[in-house]
């Protein structure tokens, strides 16, 4: 069995912001015991032990933890890679410092468009003005700058202006992936996912700002995987190299499976009963989906079951009801329907022109809070986890 | 003095470094070295590791090899050269084109 080389800690499910295309799951009520400092110290010093070398901290807002550089201080004395991904909202001059102190490594920033009004439409409050005092705060204190922006149908038109603005950050990196329909983005899926007419357009300005910019801005853009023939190799298959613990201490295999266990009524694989090691190794949630003797046709005997490992056991547990049937986002799998349909109705002149997004419903910390209660904390920033690619040795 | 991400690697001056957000490690729990980026993990071998540390922005490829062939009995410049190559092109590096240049970073 290989060793894990990447976690995802969500910290909090609290945020400022409330993205509609938030993966979080629906039910953040559930997640309101949230593990301690101890607890998270812990968790960070078994990863580090199980071989972990790559630790996300994200939610929610991770900078609503108010132990947060303490949280990446033990990190960095563990010797881990820390990647905080950020809404920006909280990221103080003084707590950026204190943060590079502590030896962050690197702050993926997500911002919803280049212009506020669109920014803080998408985002549920105002936020485009203090996203772009945290970019430059963040390029001032030497940090590289990697610019998250999740697309959508509300907001892939802008991707030109969104690209100009990433250039006038300085940006090092931006990433522009399309939404993954998980959590409050599954429920609003129809609303986001945008025309074939739209990605085209998209492609072709990504395109020529690669070409314009060279290598002083490194562009990552992602399709929406319904509009691919073949699905995503969703965490590069089932607990093979990375993992999620959520709020409560709950560990997943993918940031998206927090139903998938239940469903299948397997015990939770939680840290505050669970040592790390014994849930990578042998928690059911885990075995559930590793290797390929789970797999059905037409994944069993395709030879791409290496490459995309039969897609995302969550998207296809959200769309038929069965994890392990095939990524229904794979043009040979039998439930293909489902995709298709979606994007007809995407794609659809009749449409109606005005969206009914819901947006991802505020959660206010209680638990440990003290000063900060009385302000209304909502929620989410984007929890696209950054997939772990792994080359080959060198 | 201009810092490219590109593959021109078959200048003479051509001085490579880690990208800023590169670093690179060695794990006792795997027992292996490797480079760390925000979403990528390169695992390397020891030699590999040796070539990085000498990829500071101030010593060309050349200088790298001369270096390592103190150190161990084959070591060929291109292979140093397509092992920089391949992380230059990935965006793990970068090169710094042109005379050394002394700078804090």
């Amino acid at each position: 069995m290989e060793k894990p080389y990447g976690l995802l800690a969500e910290l909090t499910y609290a945020c400022p912001l409330q993205c509609a295309y938030c993966s979080n799951p629906l039910e953040l009520d559930a997640y309101r015991d949230e593990l301690s400092t101890e607890d998270w110290q812990r968790v960070f010093a078994e990863a580090a032990e199980l071989g972990v070398l790559q630790l996300h901290l994200s939610g929610g807002e991770p900078l609503q933890r108010h132990d947060i550089v303490e949280l990446v201080q033990c990190a960095t004395d563990l010797g881990l890679y820390t990647n905080l991904i950020t809404s920006g909202l909280g990221l103080s001059t003084r707590r950026a410092e204190q943060l590079l102190a502590a030896g962050l490594d690197h702050i993926q920033l997500s911002i919803q468009a280049d212009e506020a009004a669109l920014n803080d439409q998408i985002a549920g409050t105002t936020s485009f003005e203090r996203k772009q005092v945290a970019a430059q705060l963040v390029k001032q204190l030497g940090w590289p700058l990697t610019l998250n922006v999740v697309l959508h149908r509300q907001n892939i038109d802008r991707i030109g202006g969104i690209l100009d603005m990433a250039v006038a950050m300085n940006a090092d990196r931006v990433e522009l992936a399309n939404t993954q329909y998980a959590g409050w983005a599954g429920h609003n899926r129809d609303e986001l996912l945008p025309t074939r007419d739209q990605l085209e357009r998209a492609e072709a300005v990504v395109r020529a700002a690669r070409e314009r910019l060279g290598d002083t801005m490194e562009i990552i853009y992602v399709i929406p995987d319904y509009y691919s023939k073949y699905p995503k190799p969703c965490m590069d298959g089932w607990a093979s190299r990375q993992f999620t613990v959520v709020p409560n201490g709950e560990a997943l295999p993918c940031p998206a499976a927090h139903e998938l266990g239940r469903a299948l009524d397997l015990p939770p694989a939680n840290v505050r009963e669970h040592s790390l090691e014994w849930i990578w190794e042998s928690a059911p949630l885990f075995q559930q989906y590793r290797g390929d003797a789970w797999m059905p046709d037409p994944c069993r005997s395709c030879d791409r079951k290496e490459i995309d490992f039969g897609g995302c056991r969550c998207q296809a547990f959200a769309l038929t009801g069965d994890a392990a049937r095939t990524d229904p986002v794979c043009h040979l799998s039998p439930d293909h329907g489902i995709v298709e349909d979606a994007v007809a109705a995407a794609n659809d002149p009749l449409r109606p022109q005005e969206s009914s997004l819901t947006p991802r419903s505020k959660l206010i910390r209680t638990k440990k809070r003290t000063t900060a209660s009385t302000r209304a904390m909502s929620a989410t920033t984007l929890v696209q986890f950054s997939e772990t690619i792994l080359k080959g040795r060198q | 003095m201009r810092l490219t991400k590109a593959m021109e690697l078959t200048d003479e001056d051509a001085r490579p470094r880690l990208a800023p957000h590169v670093r690179l490690t060695y794990s006792a729990a795997r027992k292996e070295y490797a480079l760390l980026s925000p979403e990528t993990i390169w695992v390397i071998n020891a030699t590999g590791a040796a070539i990085v540390e000498l990829c500071d922005a101030q010593r060309t490829i050349a200088e790298i090899s001369a270096e390592l062939r103190d150190r161990y009995d084959q070591v060929a410049e291109s292979d140093v050269r397509s092992f920089v190559a391949n992380l230059v092109t990935k965006h793990g590096m970068e090169v710094n084109h042109g005379k050394a240049l002394r700078t804090a970073r």
